[in-house]
């Protein structure tokens, strides 16, 4: 049986802007286990930061509205709220990283005190001691001569380094979950696999969960035991790795694996790129968001939410085609056994 | 095949002052030939861009040449070498935000060089930048909108019919889909396959996604600080990488199937691209290498062909 630490609920989040209301986040449901990789897929736009914003309590209120839904990390909300069970959740039980390291960090403070800093406002740490830790976790995230580096700025580290300075700064109060929102986008390939391994090292050690928010499949293939795959502030498809890369259940998922290239020695592939481009959020599509671009498309789902069906126990797709009684099976697109 | 471009021992240097200077690009020699893709990789700061813009003569050289159809280009273009050249050879950039003027409209953008080089009236170099915008699956109608109101990938389409209205040979695509969704990724790269095959283009392809060059290009190359480390036939270089720079680039490169992944060992790689300012003598990937030996720090390897690899040129001790 598998432990559900952190269980989201028909999340809903808009924002007001001078063009109307952007509804971001339109009913997300996702639940992370202890100890394991997340992955939340999408392309620019789809609300995926968004959906962790919320969580963390970093939605700017106004212009940003949080709807409704619920987030329950060990079965208490943590929407809306800084404290539960006597633990501060920001910082505290979820740690986080950027995408871009060089503006995430305060320019003017030392490596050093800035991973000191959450220890003293967390942990009520003396300033030493948390220094004397700050100096530790960098040598846990990998950082050659600690002790000296700790004195530096971030202006004198590289981006690889101060990505791994953020993560000892976001695993410095041991938290439960380490939301990840594009780690790697910013740096070099090599880097890349240096940051994703000492991450999934760091995991073995501690026994975090990890959200990894990213648009890259590669990534997700490497990091990843779910993958919730969103478009237009929904999930649309849910299930384990390989569920999603091998039996993909929902035309969007099938569509992001056509659109890139794949590395097999002896296939002759043609990309195929998605026409047109993600839906106007401002004023959502009554149906399914991607109807307009979805090859497979019917009358119904421009008239009517898809439901969550389910391929198979933890595997789901939010997609009209799953349903018993569409007639034709679609190339490509896994189906449940169920509805045979 | 014959040659279109050839660069023979290019090297750009930029002087910081005090004695310092920053190898961006450092003799770097290869030919691509007519109508073929040389997909261009290596990591940021390895010089990539600054080769690409010094071949157009966006840089001044600071040694070696670049030869168009056996022509020797000079080292500094003057306006009237700009004039003569850029019609032939154009480049297609990284930013689809910054390199489009937002206080020109979309009609302007695409013609301004029909009508800098005197290629066509007004009303002439309007209807052609309308018939470009529809060849890059733009609506004709977008003429007179501004920049701000396209998306990236709408944007990176207009950035190729402005570079190709000219009806260039060579045409450098400096990171075209980097700042794009994988989605409008495969529409801007499909786009260009097919430009390519229909206007018989010959282009320099510079990318760090290793798997989209391999899907590009005919041949790769790849820098490591300033300098080509290894060239081949694309499949070669991708299945079989000679060069420990390139074996590493490689292994770093995550494939979406988690199959592949999970047989994966960690990156057999530590540290970071080293400075490019005042590089030592000897193998500049010597400090990072698995390989590395006493020769590598020494001497600088050569770009050389290996024994029983046609078509490759490796720059390493070990062959």
């Amino acid at each position: 049986m598998t432990t559900k630490l952190l269980e989201v609920k028909d999340l809903q989040v808009e924002f007001d802007t001078y063009g109307g209301i952007v509804k971001a986040v339109r009913g997300v449901d996702f639940a992370v286990q202890a100890g394991k990789t997340l992955a939340i897929v999408g392309e620019s736009g789809c609300g995926k930061s968004v959906t962790v914003q919320a969580m963390m309590g970093l939605i700017p209120m106004p212009p940003g509205r949080i709807m409704g839904g619920s987030a329950r990390l060990r079965g208490t909300d943590i929407l809306g709220r800084k404290m539960i069970e006597g633990r501060e959740v920001r910082g505290a039980e979820i740690g986080m990283i950027f995408q871009d390291p060089m503006s995430s960090l305060n320019p003017t403070m030392t490596i050093g005190d800035q991973i000191a800093e959450p220890l003293q406002v967390h942990r009520g740490y003396g300033q030493k001691k948390a220094y004397a830790r700050a100096i530790e976790l960098l040598g846990l995230v990998r950082i050659p001569e600690a002790a000296r580096r700790a004195t530096q700025y971030p202006f004198e580290f590289s981006g690889g380094m101060l990505q791994r300075a953020m993560i000892a700064m976001a695993i410095s109060c041991n938290p439960t979950i380490l939301i990840a929102d594009e780690p790697t986008t910013a740096l070099d390939v090599t880097i890349q696999a240096q940051i994703l391994d000492l991450l999934k090292s760091l995991q073995a050690e501690t026994g975090m969960a990890i959200i990894l928010i990213t648009h890259d499949l590669g990534v997700v293939a490497r990091m990843a035991d779910e993958v919730a795959v969103m478009y237009a502030g929904k999930i649309v498809e849910f299930g384990t790795t390989d569920d999603v890369f091998y039996r993909p259940s929902h035309p969007y998922t099938l569509g992001l694996k056509q659109a890139m290239p794949t590395n097999h020695r002896d296939a002759v592939q043609k990309l195929m790129p998605i026409e047109g481009s993600p839906p106007d959020m401002f004023s959502p599509p009554v149906g399914c968001a991607y109807a307009a671009r979805c090859p497979h498309a019917m009358t119904v789902c421009e008239a009517r939410q898809p439901p969550a069906f389910a391929v198979t126990v933890q595997h789901y797709s939010c997609c009209w085609l799953q349903h018993s009684q569409v007639p034709h099976k679609a190339a490509g697109i896994f189906y449940g056994g169920g509805h045979d | 095949m014959t040659d279109l471009v050839r660069i023979n021992e290019l090297t750009r240097y930029f002087e910081m002052g005090k004695g310092k200077r920053v190898h961006a690009v450092d003799k770097v020699s290869f030919a691509i030939g007519e109508r073929e893709i040389v997909g261009l990789v290596g990591e940021s700061g390895s010089g990539k861009s600054t080769l690409g813009k010094t071949m157009l003569g966006l840089h001044d050289k600071t040694s070696g040449t670049v030869s168009y159809r056996g022509e020797t280009l000079p080292a500094h273009y003057s306006s009237r070498d700009f004039q003569r050249f850029s019609r032939k050879m154009q480049m297609i950039f990284q930013d689809p935000y910054s390199s489009l003027n937002p206080r020109m409209t979309v009609g302007e953008i695409i013609a301004e060089g029909l009508l800098l080089h005197g290629l066509a009236t007004q009303s002439a170099a309007r209807d052609k930048a309308a018939h470009w915008l529809e060849r890059v699956g733009l609506n004709a109608d977008h003429m007179s909108r501004y920049p701000h109101e396209f998306s990236g990938g709408q944007r990176q389409r207009i950035g190729i019919a402005r570079a190709l209205i000219l009806d260039p040979e060579f045409v450098v695509c400096d990171e075209p889909i980097s700042a794009l969704d994988v989605s409008v990724q495969a529409q801007v790269v499909n786009l260009l396959n097919e430009l390519k095959q229909s206007l018989g283009l010959t282009m320099l392809f510079i990318a760090h996604d290793l798997s989209m060059v391999r899907y590009v290009s005919d041949r790769m190359a790849v820098m490591y600080l300033g300098s080509l480390v290894e060239i081949g036939p694309v499949n070669d270089v991708y299945f079989n990488p000679l060069h420990p720079y390139t074996q590493i680039l490689i292994a770093s490169n995550p494939e979406p199937d988690p199959d592949t992944e999970r047989a994966r060992l960690s990156t057999p790689i530590t540290g970071e691209i080293p400075s490019p300012v005042n590089v030592p003598e000897g193998c500049r990937f010597a400090s990072r290498c698995p390989k590395v030996m006493d020769v590598c720090r020494q001497k600088t390897p050569l770009l050389l062909q290996p024994v029983q690899s046609e078509g490759r040129l490796v720059a390493c001790h070990l062959y």
